[in-house]
């Protein structure tokens, strides 16, 4: 099993981040390697249980179904259906946590998997620098100060 | 119950803060509120069930037992066994996050308890600011004092390495605080002697200690005992020092063992020690006046000295009753001024001196029944033929060496002199035996004596107030003086060029 943990402090007030983070759909919104974003079989897209299919800017296609949404906790787990990461058992969960200091928001994304040991540090850096850590300085960006 | 929930991010790894925040024992190195704690029965920090004793700066005594401690969650969990405030079931945890972007870390303190009805809120204000966010800063100067001497190269480099120049998101209004405080500005006297003394540098303050609070200055009272400081007559001074005892401002920073009091709190004071004659100021909190709306700052700073010790003087050094003769000398003066108001209010036939016709007509004004230029004609002897040689029931008397033994023969026959300062210079010796010829009564009293605990001044204050309110007595606009003018300030006193009170503006 491995783990890839990433956070930052977003100059937001988590209520605010958590408006745009929530939607199981939003991700083009905000996440830059995604260009396009359906939820399967026109479910709401915060329906426990809903799949969304996406498409990567580099081309690729993931299906990633809801496990959890907790608007008391703002945090919301997934788990990959299929990807071209050759990742098994691929669960992963963004949670927000009010920084009181400041009005801001920690934002933290992490992920579990397993995968043949020789992928596991390209995965790693991949997903955490890659995706998470991206995704989130670009949230950085769209509440800078 | 109420919940308290307090977060902050520190700018340094997670390791290097839960080593510290770890040691259960270990808070009394780094909490500003907490003087000294041990283990009880010796059992070491680390062992789950061991409970701290420890001793706040300001004398109370809790227990508290470590209930979970995790290295691998950065979490550590207590609950409060005996404390002196009823913080009920306070159970509380500690919560640490490592911030991957930037290597910073997410710190997260929060309690539950329920606290009596009445108090909640003030008990909710002491542990949200007074120790989770007095933590916080406790902490983050630690380390930043550390950062100093710990090359940066010497720090872990985090698992996943982000580029360097993120960092941590800027946060609103970092409190730039260096070991030596903050500057502020403030005339500082390095050795006693004339006006010209008074000059304004810039001072470092450091932070209020646990049992102060931090004053931003918005008018500083200029009164005859900042003269007497200034010269070294009185040693409330010390040089280097602040000069000052009066001003009004806004709470802007509170100790973590100071309750009842909040940031933003409109204050004033009239009281040792000195340190006035500054933008800002540390002090303890006992003997602050909390104002109410309708008394302005410029009011309270020009007033509250003078407006108390016109209280104890007319009630508690002598209680002036309906009817009798009061002469007040310096009439004029801030604290003349006063007397002659309240005086007159109490039923009394007012007296009053004054230097010059121009003091005449302001004593007038304020409702004198007659007021005589002293250096126009012998005042003694006007006195007694304005009472048909009664003479003065009371006299108040802050001119000292050229009116005293005036004093003494305008009194009647039991009459009594309240000698309350000096400004022409010391009253010199005099022989107590002939007072007997009138049954004399003479005091000399020391604003320190009636008004240094808050049990004895909060009568003054409340009764000064509600004079004020009722127009009893009235405040005139204080005549206001740049703070780096202080010097001229005090020139203008001691020329007798002022009438009413003068103020500092920072």
């Amino acid at each position: 099993m491995t783990k890839v943990y990433v956070s930052s402090v977003i100059p937001a007030p988590a209520a605010d981040v958590w408006k745009v983070v929530r939607d199981f759909n939003g991700l083009p919104g905000w996440a830059p390697f995604v260009a396009e974003s359906r939820i399967e079989q026109n479910a709401h897209a915060d329906r426990i249980g809903c799949i969304r299919s996406f498409t990567l800017r580099d081309g690729g296609r993931i299906r990633e179904k809801l496990l959890a949404l907790s608007d008391y906790d703002l945090s919301c787990s997934y788990v990959i259906l299929e990807s071209p990461m050759q990742v098994e058992n691929y669960v992963a969960t963004l949670s927000l946590t009010p920084i009181t200091d400041g009005n801001l928001t920690l934002a933290e994304w992490q992920a579990e998997f397993d995968c043949a040991p020789e992928r596991e540090a390209a995965l790693t850096r991949q997903i955490g620098s890659g995706v998470f850590q991206a995704a989130l300085t670009a949230l950085k960006q769209r509440f800078g100060r | 119950m109420v919940e308290v929930r307090q977060s902050t991010i520190i700018d340094a790894p997670i390791e290097e803060v839960w080593a510290i925040l770890r040691d259960f024992n270990g808070h009394d190195r780094w909490h500003p509120a907490i003087a000294s704690s041990e283990i009880d029965g010796g059992e070491p920090a680390d062992a789950v069930g061991a409970v701290r004793h420890f001793r706040l700066a300001d004398g109370g005594e809790l227990r508290e037992q470590l209930l979970a401690l995790s290295d691998k969650d950065h979490r550590l969990s207590y609950c409060l066994l005996e404390a002196p405030l009823p913080l009920m079931g306070y159970i509380a945890s500690i919560r640490l996050k490592p911030v991957t972007d930037g290597d910073a870390t997410f710190w997260e303190w929060r309690s539950e308890f329920h606290p009596p009805a009445h108090r909640r809120d003030e008990l909710v204000k002491l542990v949200s600011e007074g120790i989770y966010q007095a933590g916080f800063a406790a902490i983050r100067n630690l380390l930043r004092r550390r950062d100093v001497l710990t090359p940066a190269e010497a720090r872990p480099v985090p698992a996943i390495a982000p580029s360097k120049s993120s960092a941590v998101a800027p946060r609103p209004s970092p409190a730039p605080s260096s070991e030596s405080g903050e500057p502020t500005r403030a005339i500082l006297v390095e050795r006693y002697g004339g006006p010209e003394v008074l000059q304004l540098q810039e001072i470092a303050l450091p932070p209020p200690a646990p049992d102060q609070v931090r004053i931003r200055h918005t008018v500083i009272g200029v009164n005859f005992i900042d003269v007497y400081c200034r010269t070294g007559f009185f040693d409330l001074l010390q040089p280097p020092g602040v000069p000052g005892m009066e001003a009004a401002g806004v709470i802007e920073a509170i100790g973590p063992a100071v309750s009842g009091l909040s940031v933003g709190d409109r204050v004033a004071y009239a009281c040792p020690p000195v340190g006035a004659y500054a933008e800002r100021r540390n002090m303890a909190p006992d003997l602050l006046v909390r104002l109410s709306d309708d008394i302005s700052d410029e009011i309270a700073a020009a007033s509250l000295l003078k407006g108390v010790a016109a209280s104890f003087l007319l009630h508690d050094v002598h209680a002036v009753r309906p009817g009798e003769v009061v002469l007040v000398h310096a009439a004029a003066g801030g604290i003349g001024q006063l007397l002659v108001q309240w005086a007159r209010h109490l039923g009394a036939t007012v007296i009053a001196t004054v230097s010059s016709n121009d003091k005449a007509r302001i004593v007038e004004n304020l409702g004198a029944h007659h007021v005589i230029v002293y250096s126009r004609e012998d005042f003694a002897e006007a006195v007694m033929r304005l009472t048909n040689g009664a003479g003065a029931d009371v006299v108040y008397d802050a001119v000292g060496a050229d009116t005293f033994g005036g004093s003494l023969a305008a009194l009647a026959r039991r009459g009594h002199l309240v000698s309350f300062g000096q400004a022409s210079g010391p009253i010199g010796n005099w022989d107590v035996g002939r007072f007997a010829s009138k049954s004399i009564t003479v005091s000399r009293p020391n604003y320190g004596h009636y008004t240094d605990t808050p049990e004895k001044l909060a009568p003054h204050v409340g009764r000064f107030f509600t004079a004020f309110r009722e127009r009893a007595v009235r405040i005139a606009a204080p005549v206001p003086y740049e703070l780096a003018k202080a010097a001229d300030a005090h020139r203008d006193l001691e020329a007798r060029k002022t009438s009413g009170a003068l103020v500092l503006l920072p």
